[in-house]
């Protein structure tokens, strides 16, 4: 029963709730259902389900603080985890930012949760497979991937009466496709809520068509480029920069977004006039669940407008200590673009460089988020409008900071998802100018 | 640490911390309890009985009980201390020659029997699509066996409040010099691993690892500037006794930073990084260009893992990683050939699973294969991989190297790294004499940030201490370096290695792989080296 109804769950926290001899308790009730099929070398190489169901409870004497899990739900074990959790309170040290409980909420439900992807088959994910292996076998090449669906549920209460209960789904899917020879990759991904949205046989080709494309790539010279980044590929560096965010970090004069001589960048112009970040629970196309980990309800709220700061995240002890209101952290991440295409903004490039994805994104300097990593599986030149060769990978060492004020056209934005982010994202195609390659890569 | 290998916390009122967390939080005193062998070997051959009625050719079953604690500090608060149980069974079996695996965490018969019947499902049906079947190494049963880390202090019995003032003293002594904010963790893991399989193999281990990290920042806010020093510790297979901070410990390095061997200062090394991470706030920014490298363990592990760690491992290179983690550059034709120069003729790289207080260190691996050592990289030469028992046929082996790992009861088990280190110096040499023979150069103390393409190529490598060095003499503390390496290149420019005295291990707590992702913790030690003709990049930038 790892996705339970509202009724079952709502049953759980209540009986919770009402045993807790504490001062308050929260309680948050999670379950998912995950499967996934992996494969590479054109062969499956794993697949599996794993069920998971969680009751964690948190309680508080004053300010000491406790916090038990379990996953068995009778009774009697709801009883345990109640006790363990008081019990740990009360050996726990004060904490001097301890926060009382949230009061009651009203959370608006977002649409986060489609049948269609909850009922998904073991046969149908090792479809997902073979509509990727086939077409790679019959053309010499070589298909290594990943696809993976959840259904989950989240429900959250405490002891001043708030309650929230939802159920969301997601699809995660990416492939890598090599030529049987190593001198080509090409890579595609997909993140969808709704499956029906989802077509391997259509995305598959996008890999293939990359894998060919991208043998025989000439060296250029490394250096500042105009670069078109797909979204998954600038999807990695925005959500690094995300982590400059933070209220409390910037304030304490350890973010890009501190303020020389103390405070930090909210209501300041730090990038090009035509980035526009904005985060909505409710948005049609990357809905995520209307409340935050600390039960906090999310907002529909502008980010960065016009290139302006209007948003770091307080976390609710230092938005009181700062006297500022606290509000639920995005779940999302949407940044706003044009209409155009991928394929519409390399029409319009007298030269650049292409590149379909980036890899091993790490901080090089929190001062000024400056990053490094990759380009990977699908890097060409572009001249007079058109792809004419494939190239091979650079490193970058690039800020998002930099890269956000270098803007020359933004396209239509798209749903992905990032291995290393914890943000759903629309994310458009952008074309920058001066985007810094450091080095070549010898990596096919 | 990996940062793909963190998961958000998402229990309540854990908002905001990033940390990897496995299985239920529990009581502190439950860390204490062990189930005993007998009990395991029961629901083990229950499993096996089921594999062999139901048709598998061959099945191992892993009862495992896996313990964290971490404890969470910063300045003089303790932000959280968390602990957490996680266990199960974990069955693998081979059934038309293709794989399966199940997990539950019910361990009664009817749940494992259960489970065994799913594994054996998956396999049939996945082998519908096996172009080849498996083909396992040979192992014979080792019998009724244990392992155990020869720890001295088992760190879970050590009581949270003993922890909990130790890593508010450093953070006082940190502030105290001049800090201006600082973090101090201790992440303690305890494996409680029975392993068992068709072969006759019942192995009962208990593993313990311990992590102490720190990192302080020093904030100047009238120039806006920030700087972090991380801990210069290292992650280890040892118990509480790492924290004993004993002076032979203790080692004194040109330039005047200290670094530790087999047991840790915080407190001396917190007190340190104060001083330095204010001093990083003025150093000299580093001019680009061409240097002789001189690199400390502290910092050469990470180098070591990724350039040659990773790309060692026979699973990468033969593509069964291409989607996320990548291939290797060290192909097959390369092995084959017996002359390919990973390296100088001073680089021997071993991979070894027996030294005694590393992270990879047990008795024997999660398929049951005794630990070993061999070596990757002899005299500069590519001669060996990291395999298990379904891939040692690719290389001709007879044997699986051990190397097989899953990161818990739920996880199916592949292939990980082993412990791989450069081998010492065979000519006395300590890192004063290497520093006098070099006229431009840049000497790196700890490890910072990392990236290496999907190949293994090309990386780039920060750290936490850089100094210039100037005909034989360390002139002066710099700042934003990193440098750019190709692999082979990097290893062919080897030049020299200091000798066994100057052995030590750095490591990773949390080294990420497969999908979905899996952590294992691994060891790589080394003498200080020198690399002559390194690019080294400038990596300060301006935000106007």
């Amino acid at each position: 029963m790892s996705v339970m109804t509202e009724q079952e769950a709502k049953t759980i926290l209540d009986k919770v709730c009402k045993l807790s001899k504490a001062d308050e308790c929260t309680a948050q009730l999670t379950g998912s259902v995950d499967g996934n099929i992996r494969y590479a070398l054109n062969n499956v190489s794993t697949s599996g389900i794993v069920n998971n169901t969680d009751l964690a409870v948190q309680v508080a004497f004053g300010k000491r603080v406790g916090t038990a899990t379990i996953n068995e739900f009778d009774d009697a074990s709801l009883e345990k985890v109640v006790r363990r959790a008081e019990e740990l309170a009360k050996l726990a040290p004060e904490n001097p930012e301890f926060m009382p409980a949230i009061d009651k909420q009203v959370y608006k439900a977002s649409d986060t949760f489609v049948e269609k992807t909850a009922t998904i088959t073991p046969e149908y994910r090792a479809t997902v497979a073979a509509d990727c292996i086939e077409p790679c076998r019959k053309d010499k090449l070589v298909a290594a991937g990943f696809f993976t669906d959840s259904a989950r549920f989240a429900a959250i209460a405490n002891t001043k009466g708030n309650y929230g209960y939802q159920k969301s789904t997601n699809v995660d899917f990416t492939c890598t496709v090599r030529t049987d020879d190593g001198r080509g990759s090409g890579w595609v991904a997909r993140n969808v809520g709704d499956v029906s949205k989802f077509d391997a046989k259509s995305d598959i080709r996008t890999a293939i068509q990359k894998a060919k494309g991208s043998a025989d790539a000439k060296a250029l010279e490394p250096g500042k480029y105009t670069v078109i980044l797909e979204p998954a590929a600038s999807a990695g560096l925005i959500s690094f920069m995300m982590f400059g965010f933070d209220a409390r970090q910037a304030d304490e004069g350890r973010s890009f977004l501190s303020k020389k001589g103390g405070g930090n960048k909210i209501g300041e112009k730090v990038f090009d006039e035509r980035v526009n970040i904005f985060a909505d629970p409710w948005d049609a196309e990357s809905a995520v669940v209307p409340w935050d980990d600390d039960g906090l309800p999310r907002e529909k709220m502008p980010v960065v407008t016009k290139g302006v700061v209007d948003y770091l995240q307080y976390s609710r002890y230092w938005a009181q200590k700062q006297g500022k209101k606290a509000v639920g952290q995005p779940g999302n991440l949407i940044m706003a673009g044009g209409d155009k295409s991928t394929q519409d903004l390399i029409k319009g490039t007298k030269k650049g460089v292409l590149v379909t994805r980036t890899w091993y994104i790490r901080m090089v300097d929190p001062q000024t988020v400056l990053l490094t990593g990759l380009t990977r599986d699908g890097t060409f030149y572009i001249e007079n409008g058109e792809i004419r060769y494939p190239i091979k990978n650079f490193r970058f060492n690039e800020s998002p900071a930099i890269m956000l004020n270098n803007i020359e056209e933004l396209g239509k934005p798209v749903r992905v998802a990032d291995d290393e982010s914890p943000f759903i994202m629309m994310i458009p195609p952008m074309k920058i100018r001066d985007f810094t390659f450091t080095s070549l890569s010898d990596a096919v | 640490m990996d940062r793909r290998d963190f998961i958000k916390m998402s229990g309540v009122g854990l908002a905001s911390m990033m940390l990897p967390l496995y299985g239920r939080q529990v009581a502190a005193e439950v860390l204490l309890s062990k189930m005993d062998a007998a009990t395991k070997k029961k629901i083990a051959d229950v499993a096996l009985a089921a594999a062999k009625s139901g048709g598998a050719s061959y099945c191992d079953v892993r009862i495992g009980r896996y313990l964290r604690q971490f404890v969470i500090t910063r300045e003089d608060k303790v932000q959280n201390v968390v602990n957490t149980e996680s266990s199960g069974v974990g069955v693998r079996v081979l059934a038309n020659g293709t794989w399966g695996f199940a997990a539950t965490s019910d361990m009664d018969s009817d749940s494992v029997s259960k489970a065994v019947k799913q594994a054996i499902a998956i396999a049939k049906a996945n082998s519908r699509m096996q172009s080849s079947p498996v083909q396992l190494a040979p192992a014979k049963g080792v019998g009724e066996v244990s392992w155990s880390t020869p720890i001295r202090k088992n760190s879970m019995e050590v009581p949270i409040k003993e922890k909990v003032d130790l890593l508010l003293d450093v953070n006082a002594a940190a502030m105290q010099a001049g800090a201006s904010f600082i973090r101090s963790i201790l992440f303690l893991v305890n494996e409680q691993k029975y392993f068992a399989s068709s072969d006759g193999s019942y192995i009962d281990q208990d593993i313990h690892r311990i992590w102490a990290p720190t990192q302080v920042t020093a904030v100047d806010q009238k120039s806006g500037k920030f700087r972090t020093r991380d801990g210069l510790s290292a992650p280890r297979g040892m118990g509480y006794e790492y924290l004993d901070a004993k002076p032979e410990h203790k080692i004194a390095l040109p330039g005047g930073a200290f670094v530790y061997s087999d047991s840790y200062d915080m407190k001396a090394d917190a007190i340190a990084a104060a001083k330095q991470a204010k001093e990083k706030l003025t150093a000299q920014s580093v001019k680009p260009g061409k240097f002789d490298l001189v690199l400390d363990p502290s910092h050469l592990w990470l180098t070591i893992h990724e350039s040659v760690g990773h790309p060692t491992e026979l699973d990468r290179v033969l593509g069964y990683e291409a989607n996320y983690a990548g291939t290797s550059f060290a192909t097959l034709d390369k092995w084959k050939s017996k002359n390919f120069k990973y390296g100088s003729d001073k680089v021997t790289i071993f991979a070894d699973k027996t030294q005694p207080t590393t992270l990879g260190a047990v008795g024997y691996d999660d398929e049951g294969i005794k630990t070993q050592r061999w070596d990757l990289i002899k005299d500069g030469i590519l001669v060996n991989y990291q395999v298990i028992r379904d891939q040692a046929h690719i290389l001709g082996l007879d044997h699986s190297q051990g190397c097989c790992y899953a990161d818990s009861w739920s996880s199916v088990q592949f292939q990980r790294m082993a412990n791989v280190s450069l081998a010492p110096g065979k000519e006395a040499l300590k890192p004063d004499d290497m520093i006098k023979n070099v006229e431009n150069g840049i000497y790196i103390i700890g490890d910072g940030s990392f990236s290496i393409d999907q190949q293994r190529y090309n990386a780039q490598f920060g750290g936490q201490l850089f100094y210039e060095i100037k005909n034989g003499k360390i002139t002066q503390p710099l700042e934003d370096v990193a440098y750019q390496i190709r692999t082979p290149e990097f290893w062919n420019s080897c030049v020299a290695v200091c000798d066994e005295k100057d052995y030590r291990f750095g490591g990773s707590f949390f080294d990420g792989k497969g999908q979905p992702g899996q952590v294992s913790a691994v060891s790589h030690g080394s003498s200080t080296a020198r690399f002559n003709g390194a690019n080294v990049i400038n990596t300060a930038r301006s935000l106007g």
